[in-house]
């Protein structure tokens, strides 16, 4: 790394899940917000250690899927009572009960995309690079390494303080992240 | 002591695996060489597609009637292998979906699996009426297209209901299967060596780093997809069994057909599943994932269904019978001492007899026992499409238009022509993807939970 370069933030290692959350309780209890934690899996109560707010993803997928019902419903009613009304074995042009159908399918199709593509929303991905990647050590977070980032973007941001204040709370390792390649 | 034991008896993962030897277990079949089998099997797979290939050409050139339909029997094979097919995909949406919102650990293991056989199963199934239309470069008419004639598709008709069911069905799985895909594609771009193949892993894991904050977004959409695709899956055989309930054929007007497809559907789909898992686990030495307790769960699940199932059967002759109608009655004494009565007693022995096996636990637990029931099992389910939809049609209300389908030769190269088109995908798929969830197997692990450390500290 050339000392010219700017600083990403400090990656910090923990041994396992619990004291990767208890870590994060304690980032988050100093006062930082601009921090993320690394894992091979979900960790349970991760998010209320970290405080985070819920997930918005509900609300994407439930916009999307009430456009799918009004959709599903408008496409069949214009088309088989307004655009070309055909009378089919003596059935009703708004025949209702035959709509259910196609527009549970469609409800539930714009919800599936709300979903697939809110997720990629919320999370800002896909993403051709991130300044993660260039750690030596975070292709474990993947495997079996449980990781917590603290940001230079952080408000609190003080590159030795915050060092000394990851070994206090049980970093095994340390690694400084530089925002351009090294 | 008595208490370790037991937790290792409860252990979903046997062999006392730690993250990083779950990580490897799995992780390393993509990078190994390709065994001999392999392409033993893919050639024969890509042969027998090309077949299938062959065959639907010859349809497309020469019309329906180079298959054994006829007047009256206007759907033979094609519709069953259709219903057959979709139904074998509906165990992965179970497995997938339905196992997580009832927050079953044990799914872990055989999801990913079952889920790329419910899309490739979907693929195969779509196929048949696709190219049973006859005039195939007619088919957008199915869609809700404005076009030159500005008619619209006809909304009353199970058929169209069933086209919008399957294409929903078919993309929300592969959503679904994608996004369980993405943590371990991440894991595949940080173990691979290869450039090109780090790449290629590294582009479809789209950037994925395992933040937190990401992973608060994907168990919320992971949820949701579950969630969506519960109903989904049983929607989707209801409305297959609406393509025979909704008409008045007697056999087929009976309104036991939606939770009875249903059924059906879970019953040869886990069997298919069983099949297909037995073999993989024993080629990738998997036996610490998919342990033999996988089996026994699954076992009890095609018990049920396959009660579920024999159920059904008794209820239609029942009803038949209670409901007093002379071409019903006739219809169901007709499938089991008429002309096809050879079919539906394959049908009951299959079905109902085989599975009766899975009352006595060495059984359920008998990997041989399971393999060769799991195969029977889908040659009667097979049996029970081809019974609905052929006896209902050959024998309906004039006597003098009765008839009897027999298949050609193009009939059945294309339903095998089919696996050829299934397996192709699954050995590509066993080849270069991830086959067990790595992310969730370590998610069930008693090492992912925080408390495990802390109690370990107190002893």
């Amino acid at each position: 790394m050339t000392p010219s370069s700017n600083t990403y933030g400090i990656l910090a290692e923990f041994k396992n899940p619990a004291d990767l959350m208890d870590a994060a309780a304690s980032v988050r209890d100093a006062g930082y917000t601009r921090f993320d934690v690394f894992s091979p899996f979900p960790i349970h109560g991760m998010d209320d250690a970290m405080g985070l707010k819920p997930s918005k993803l509900g609300w994407i997928v439930l916009i999307h899927g009430i456009i799918g019902l009004l959709g599903g419903i408008a496409l069949q009613v214009w088309s088989m009572d307004i655009a070309y009304p055909v009378h089919i074995s003596g059935k009703p042009y708004l025949n209702f009960p035959a709509f259910v159908p196609v527009t549970f399918a469609l409800v539930i199709l714009l919800s599936a995309f709300g979903t697939f593509f809110g997720l990629f929303f919320l999370s800002k991905l896909p993403k051709l690079h991130h300044p993660i990647f260039h750690s030596n050590h975070i292709e474990r977070a993947t495997d079996d390494g449980f990781f917590l980032c603290i940001e230079s973007k952080d408000p609190l941001w003080d590159k030795n303080k915050t060092i000394d204040f990851l070994t206090s709370i049980g970093a095994s390792t340390i690694e400084q992240i530089p925002e351009e390649s090294p | 002591m008595s208490q370790s034991s037991d937790t290792q008896k409860d252990l979903l993962v046997k062999g006392n695996h730690d993250f990083a030897s779950v990580t490897r277990l799995i992780s390393d079949i993509p990078q190994q060489k390709t065994p001999a089998w392999w392409y033993i099997a893919f050639g024969i797979s890509n042969i027998l597609l090309a077949m299938l290939l062959g065959m639907v050409i010859l349809l497309i050139w020469n019309g329906i009637g180079v298959w054994g339909l006829n007047q009256p029997v206007g759907w033979g094979w094609d519709i069953t292998n259709f219903v057959w097919w979709v139904g074998i995909g509906h165990a992965g949406t179970l497995i997938s979906a339905i196992l997580f919102l009832f927050r079953q650990g044990w799914r872990t293991a055989i999801n990913r699996f079952a889920e790329a056989m419910t899309i490739f199963a979907v693929m195969c199934a779509g196929l048949f009426p696709a190219i049973h239309v006859g005039r195939i470069w007619a088919i957008y008419w199915i869609f809700p297209l404005p076009n030159s004639m500005q008619l619209w598709p006809n909304f009353n008709s199970p058929l169209l209901w069933d086209v919008f069911a399957v294409a929903t069905y078919f993309t929300v799985s592969t959503l679904f299967w994608y996004v369980g895909l993405i943590p371990d594609l991440a894991t595949m771009r940080d173990k691979v060596k290869g450039f090109y193949s780090k790449i290629a892993y590294g582009v479809f894991a789209l950037g994925w780093t395992g933040s937190n904050r990401h992973w608060q977004h994907y168990e919320k959409a992971y949820m949701i997809l579950a969630g969506l695709a519960t109903p989904l899956v049983l929607s989707v055989h209801t409305i297959v069994s609406f393509d025979f309930a909704v008409s008045i054929i007697p056999g087929w007007h009976t309104t036991i057909f939606p939770p009875y497809f249903v059924a059906g559907a879970v019953f040869s789909g886990f069997a298919m599943v069983l099949t297909l898992m037995i073999i993989t686990r024993k080629l990738y030495h998997l036996e610490d994932i998919m342990t033999i307790d996988h089996i026994e769960k699954m076992n009890i699940i095609i018990l049920v269904t396959g009660n579920m199932v024999g159920f059904a059967y008794a209820m239609e002759f029942f009803i038949a019978w209670y409901g007093g109608v002379e071409y019903e009655k006739f219809a169901f004494i007709n499938r089991a001492f008429g002309p096809y009565a050879w079919a539906y007693w394959i049908m009951i022995t299959c079905n109902v007899v085989a599975p009766q096996f899975f009352w006595v636990k060495k059984f359920r637990r008998h990997i041989g026992l399971t393999f060769f029931l799991s195969i029977v099992i889908n040659i009667g389910m097979w049996f029970e499409r081809f019974v609905i939809t052929v006896t209902s049609l050959a024998q309906d209300f004039l006597p003098s238009s009765w008839g009897y389908f027999s298949p050609t030769y193009v009939d059945v190269l294309t339903y095998v022509g089919t696996f050829g088109l299934f397996f192709t995908f699954f050995l590509l798929f066993l080849r270069f993807l991830p086959m067990v969830a790595i992310s969730e197997v370590k998610g069930v692990m008693p090492q992912a939970d925080p408390a495990y450390y802390r109690n370990n500290q107190k002893h």
